[in-house]
């Protein structure tokens, strides 16, 4: 039973997640406070909400280094909104960046679907470009917080039933791609076209449709996530979230999913930003400088792909009787 | 067929001129002489010796590494570990330094800390079987970080006086220390990939490594080899490019390893493995030096004519893709 | 004829199919019966699996149409094929390792509740009845990474009946399954005649098509040559239609004094592919290993090469023990291996002929590190001369090739090693008949000159001619040993399928 249940990443990630705030627990009594929890929660919430989004990409084989690119952009268009038209609710900015992301999503996706350019060319072209174009719409200035309305500032920080709207706002997208990845065709796609694409075809799925879904999906989280990160930190320009494409690739591998594609589940994804995110949030708190968290995720994201690789070796094929269902 | 009935079957089809004209690098070098027409127009300091001589230093350390990893694509992997590598071996440079190390100490620090990066990188890759992408983002993120955990928020700065040689000095005239090891390293890594088994094993293995492994090629040990090759190659870019500096911040090169995968694309490596030429890569590293050169020249700022390699990198990709496509179709049009 | 194709549950007029330099299908016509069995024959190559792909919507014809009920159809995707009620089991079983055995069955079509969600509950109930009702014993919450062969098939199985088909595609469905499976799978197509389903059935066993079918259609160099009953016909006629004369199969085997042993494995053992491996080859031998499809014969040949590590066993090669843990040890021993998978294995299909010729031999050809091109050129031509090798040129890539001229390719590499023992796995598969028997020559001419040769083939008639001795293998273990006087057809299928053995 127990080797049943371990035969899960997740939980083994989940165990191992445990086992270090427990660890922290017991040298620094009260982090476990509900209040710092929230807090450490907060913070990753939107690392977690782009780790769903490459997710979804990375599950049907690709990966979207522009991803923090795009936040950066969709970010800074939302806050140049605010500041032209101060009088924009919310809400419509909300939704524009969010758009922006889906629109700039989109241009990934249709260069992989339709001219077939391999995904890491595509986005790391794309990521350039996006981050040149803020450039392009802010001259290089700041879009600094007093320029910025407060309403626009304040929704991510309000607090509904004890936990800030920016980590509901996780929760939120936790929740629809839970669904999308185990309830929807779209979402059972993904496994498919990443797990085996010549016979994806054979059952009726668009391989290329199906990458450009992915990255549609991801290229609209990373818009939201983009208004929730100007907002929240109130600033824009042209480096917001500089290399962050890649904590959001290590989330989504600690968390078990598969770069091959095929492989990895939504609770993985979030687990893995989890994990990376309570790091973070520790170092402080047991008093190590935080110039170690870059070699700490480093060295978590080899023994993650380490691991996973033992569980997911290549099997052969089984052909003794004695062998089948004895794995 | 016609072509059945004939016993003799020739060596080759066509001629080297007609291999050469049809190839990727002739259109490459295309680009090479139109950039340099339109920046000599666009600007009357462009053909100045010296000024041409400076715009060099813009790909040369990139190209240094460009080169090793030109052939770890060829083989179907990547490094995106490289410019970390580069933190790192400064930092370790830096750090013997400060303890009076002379210049030929550092040069075996920095080349020596680049092997040590390669061989883990390659060990983690090839001893354990894991997927080079998600490897080398790993250690990315610990070879910076470990520069991190050194330096912190302060700099190294005390280097001897003629460490400034590497990134600093010139041979002859205008041709500089870092062009000549350059041209060097261009020449000795098309050697390598054109004329030796070794660089034909390259090509096998990333064109189908399966195939590959059956025809008895140790498929492990060449990419292990290929991964202490961009670790070495980074340690020497460490070298010239903290030479050139004079200090080292944890967050020197960041990003560099994009900008290099960018370089070796452009150059009509196939990101997929199997095809590409040294030559193309060192096309590509001019096509960049001039674009940055040029645009500075005309005041445009660096994130602009990032925009512009992104657009090159898709761009170059797509157009072979649209063309075949549009060619097809009008084929097609011609027949009915 | 008109008349009849009004029944027909589908039919196709003047299919026609071109790829770049090859005309798949020309002209093509076949009508599929309600409640009828027809089987398709054929060689390969001759267009079936083209025709398959045509009526699954994965290529879409050229030229011809599709009718359903008098109605004209296109299938232009996978899906609009499926829609329409055509379904197939699939030569190589195209399904998901990482998935559940309930979600395979239904990937493409899950049932989904009324706000658009899968619908798991269903997915599972639905899943058990389908296995339940072929008679499959698998729990459909099962990964199907953790199933064996025959155990996939029934899902794949399973996945065509879960498609409310009129039509049912089986593409050389019994080709991985034994005996006992077989008979549960001749029940299951008689169970899907009752249902009123319209039968396309693929194979090259003429026992089964004479067993199940009903019609026959023969095709050959993409044309269809002949149809009927097949109560009105027989073997004979069906082979003379397939290959276009009348066939009497020489092969071309000499007679050579077979010499000491060169090869001794024995205890060769896999965790989950083979067991108790032990054989003895001796110098000018040809060894045929006869199996089914998945007997394990592949998956010990590469373990006897170093690509698949054996959990235990020993070689000995001219009586000394050798070590092989790697290709690149095999081949310095002097053992090579034609693999079955030409254009994955074989060939590097996107490099020219002679490098592909050379790969093997690259320290022959170059002078510290360096390469030859002039010796390069002269081994390659060497070899593929000797194997009269059909090219525009030697810089042409192997991919261009015919499947032929691409095996001639990688025999021609592997003699450049001078090795003593080849293996070869499946040597004429999917080669035409001109260049089948150029193959066998070869071999003949080798095994004369003294190499000793391991000839993987699950073509009866190609083991009855060209081997001197077979070892019949059967889930993974070796379950007979016949010399050349002992060999018939009847013997190998009985041993190889377990018959008149305890299972």
């Amino acid at each position: 039973m127990m080797a049943r249940i371990f035969k899960h990443r997740e939980m083994l990630l989940l165990v191992a997640i445990l086992l270090l705030v427990g660890a922290i627990e017991l040298r620094f009594p009260g982090f476990v406070a509900p209040r710092n929890l929230v807090s450490i929660y907060n913070d990753t919430a939107i690392l977690i909400i782009l780790a769903l989004g490459q997710a979804a990409v990375i599950l049907s084989r690709g990966i979207d280094l522009s991803i923090a690119a795009n936040l950066a952009l969709s970010g800074t268009i939302a806050a140049l909104l605010n500041v032209a038209f101060p009088d924009l609710p919310v809400i419509f900015l909300l939704v524009a960046a969010t758009f922006s992301g889906a629109v700039l999503g989109a241009i990934n996706g249709l260069l992989v679907w339709r001219l077939s350019i391999p995904p890491i060319v595509v986005t790391l072209g794309t990521m350039t470009i996006y981050r040149g174009t803020i450039f392009l719409l802010t001259g290089g200035a700041w879009v600094n917080a007093h320029e910025m309305t407060d309403a626009f500032k304040a929704v991510p920080r309000a607090v509904f039933l004890g936990i800030p709207v920016l980590a509901w706002f996780s929760l939120a997208v936790i929740a629809l791609m839970l669904v999308i990845l185990v309830m929807t065709r779209l979402g059972r796609a993904f496994y498919a076209v990443g797990g085996n694409p010549h016979a994806a075809v054979y059952t009726g799925i668009s391989v290329g449709r199906t990458h450009f879904f992915a990255y549609l999906i991801a290229g609209a989280l990373a818009g939201l996530a983009g208004y929730l990160w100007t907002a929240r930190y109130a600033v824009a320009y042209v480096d917001i979230a500089n290399g962050f494409e890649l904590d959001v690739v290590a989330a989504c591998v600690i968390g078990g999913i598969s770069i091959a594609g095929g492989a990895g589940t939504a609770v993985g994804a979030v687990l893995g930003a989890l994990f990376l995110g309570i790091i973070k949030n520790a170092l402080p708190v047991i008093d190590v400088s935080p110039f170690w968290q870059m070699a700490i995720s480093g060295t978590v994201i080899i023994i993650a792909v380490a691991v996973n690789a033992r569980s997911a070796r290549v099997k052969g094929r089984v052909i003794l009787k004695k062998a089948e269902h004895a794995l | 067929m016609s072509v059945s009935e004939t016993r003799f079957v020739p060596d080759r089809l066509h001629g080297r001129a007609y291999r050469m004209a049809r190839s990727w690098e002739s259109l490459l070098i295309v680009v090479v002489v139109a950039i340099f027409i339109i920046n000599s127009f666009a600007s009357p300091y462009f053909l100045d010796a010296w000024n041409l001589s400076d715009a060099t230093f813009n790909f040369t350390e990139k190209a240094l590494i460009a080169f090793a990893m030109a052939l770890v694509i060829i083989s179907g992997e990547i490094d995106l570990s490289v410019a970390s590598i580069i933190a790192l071996a400064s930092t370790a440079m830096g750090y013997a330094a400060q303890f009076g190390a002379g210049t030929p100490e550092l040069v075996v620090i920095g080349l020596g800390i680049g092997l040590l990066c390669g061989a883990f990188n390659g060990f983690l890759i090839t001893g354990l079987g894991l997927p080079s992408i998600v490897v080398t983002i790993g250690t990315m993120s610990l070879f910076r970080g470990l520069s991190y955990v050194v330096l912190g928020d302060k700099a190294f700065t005390g280097y001897p006086a003629d460490f400034a040689f590497f990134g600093q000095g010139y041979v002859f005239w205008v041709i500089s220390f870092e062009f000549v090891l350059f041209a060097v390293m261009a020449v000795l890594f098309g050697i390598l990939l054109h004329l030796t088994s070794f660089g034909r094993m390259v090509f096998a293995i990333g064109n189908n490594a399966t195939a590959a492994r059956f025809s008895g090629i140790r498929v492990g040990r060449v990419k292990f080899l290929l991964f202490l090759m961009t670790g070495v190659m980074s340690g020497m870019a460490a070298i010239c490019l903290t030479s050139r500096l004079g200090s080292t911040r944890p967050s020197i090169a960041f990003g560099w390893e994009l900008e290099i995968v960018t370089m070796v694309v452009l150059g009509g490596i196939n990101i997929l493995g199997g095809a590409g030429s040294i030559i193309g890569v060192v096309l590509a590293a001019f096509i960049m030096g001039l674009v940055t050169f040029g645009f500075g020249l005309m005041n445009v700022p660096g994130i602009v004519m990032s925009i512009f390699i992104g657009l090159l990198l898709i761009g170059v990709i797509a157009l072979p893709v649209l063309y075949t496509r549009i060619a097809r179709r009008f084929r097609r049009d011609e027949a009915l | 004829m008109p008349d009849a194709q009004q029944n027909a549950a589908i039919a196709l007029d003047g299919i026609t199919k071109t790829f770049p330099g090859v005309r798949a299908l020309s002209d093509v016509s076949l009508a599929l019966y309600p409640g009828e069995v027809t089987a398709l024959v054929g060689e390969n190559g001759a267009g079936k699996s083209t025709l398959v792909k045509i009526l699954t919507g994965i290529y879409q014809p050229d030229g011809g149409e599709i009718t359903m009920d008098g109605e004209k159809v296109s299938f232009s995707t996978a899906e609009a094929a499926s829609e329409h009620g055509v379904t197939a089991i699939h030569q190589e079983t195209v399904l998901f390792d990482a998935l559940t055995v309930a979600e395979n069955i239904f990937i493409g079509h899950a049932p989904t509740n009324r706000f658009g969600l899968i619908d798991w509950k269903q997915i599972h109930d639905r899943a058990r009845d389908i296995l339940d009702s072929i008679g499959a014993r698998i729990d459909p919450r099962h990964r199907l990474s953790e199933l064996g062969i025959a155990n996939r098939h029934m899902v794949a199985v399973a996945r065509a009946l879960s498609v409310d088909a009129r039509v049912v595609i089986m593409d050389e469905p019994t080709a991985a399954l034994s005996q006992k499976e077989i008979e549960e799978l001749y029940e299951l197509v008689e169970k899907l005649k009752a249902d009123g389903k319209a039968i396309l059935f693929i194979s090259h066993k003429f026992d089964e098509i004479f067993r199940i079918a009903d019609r026959y259609t023969v095709f050959r160099d993409g044309e269809m040559v002949g149809e009927g009953k097949i109560a009105e016909t027989d073997e004979n006629t069906l082979v003379e239609l397939m290959v276009g004369r009348p066939v009497d199969q020489v092969f071309p085997k000499q007679d050579v004094a077979i010499g000491g042993p060169v090869l001794t494995v024995s205890g060769y053992r896999h965790p989950t592919e083979f067991e108790d491996i032990g054989f003895t080859l001796r110098r000018g031998e040809i060894l045929g290993f006869y199996g089914l499809v998945g007997a394990g014969r592949s998956e010990f040949m590469q373990a006897l090469f170093g690509i698949t590590k054996p959990s235990a066993g020993a070689v000995r090669i001219d009586d000394e023990i050798a070590v092989i843990r790697s290709p690149s040890e095999a081949v310095k021993q002097g053992i090579v291996y034609v693999p079955e998978e030409r254009g994955t294995q074989g060939t590097i299909t996107a490099m020219p002929i002679f490098e592909n010729v050379t790969l093997p031999s690259l320290a022959k050809v170059s002078h510290k590190g360096f390469v030859r091109m002039a010796e390069e050129f002269a081994l390659a031509r060497e070899y593929t001369e000797r194997l009269d090798l059909r090219a525009a040129s030697l810089d042409q890539p192997v991919g261009n090739l015919s499947g032929g001229n691409q095996q001639k390719v990688v025999i021609a590499k592997w003699l450049a090693t001078e090795p003593k023992v080849i293996i070869l796995d499946e040597p004429t598969k999917g080669i035409d008949i001109g260049s089948k028997s150029a193959v066998h020559a070869f071999m003949s001419e080798l095994a004369g000159r003294g190499l000793s040769i391991i000839m993987v083939s699950s073509e009866i008639p190609e083991i009855l001619g060209m081997s001197d001795r077979v070892i019949i293998m059967r889930e993974g273990r070796i379950v007979s040993e016949l010399s050349r006087d002992e060999m018939s057809a009847e013997k190998l299928v009985r041993a190889a399928a377990g018959i008149g053995v305890a299972a």
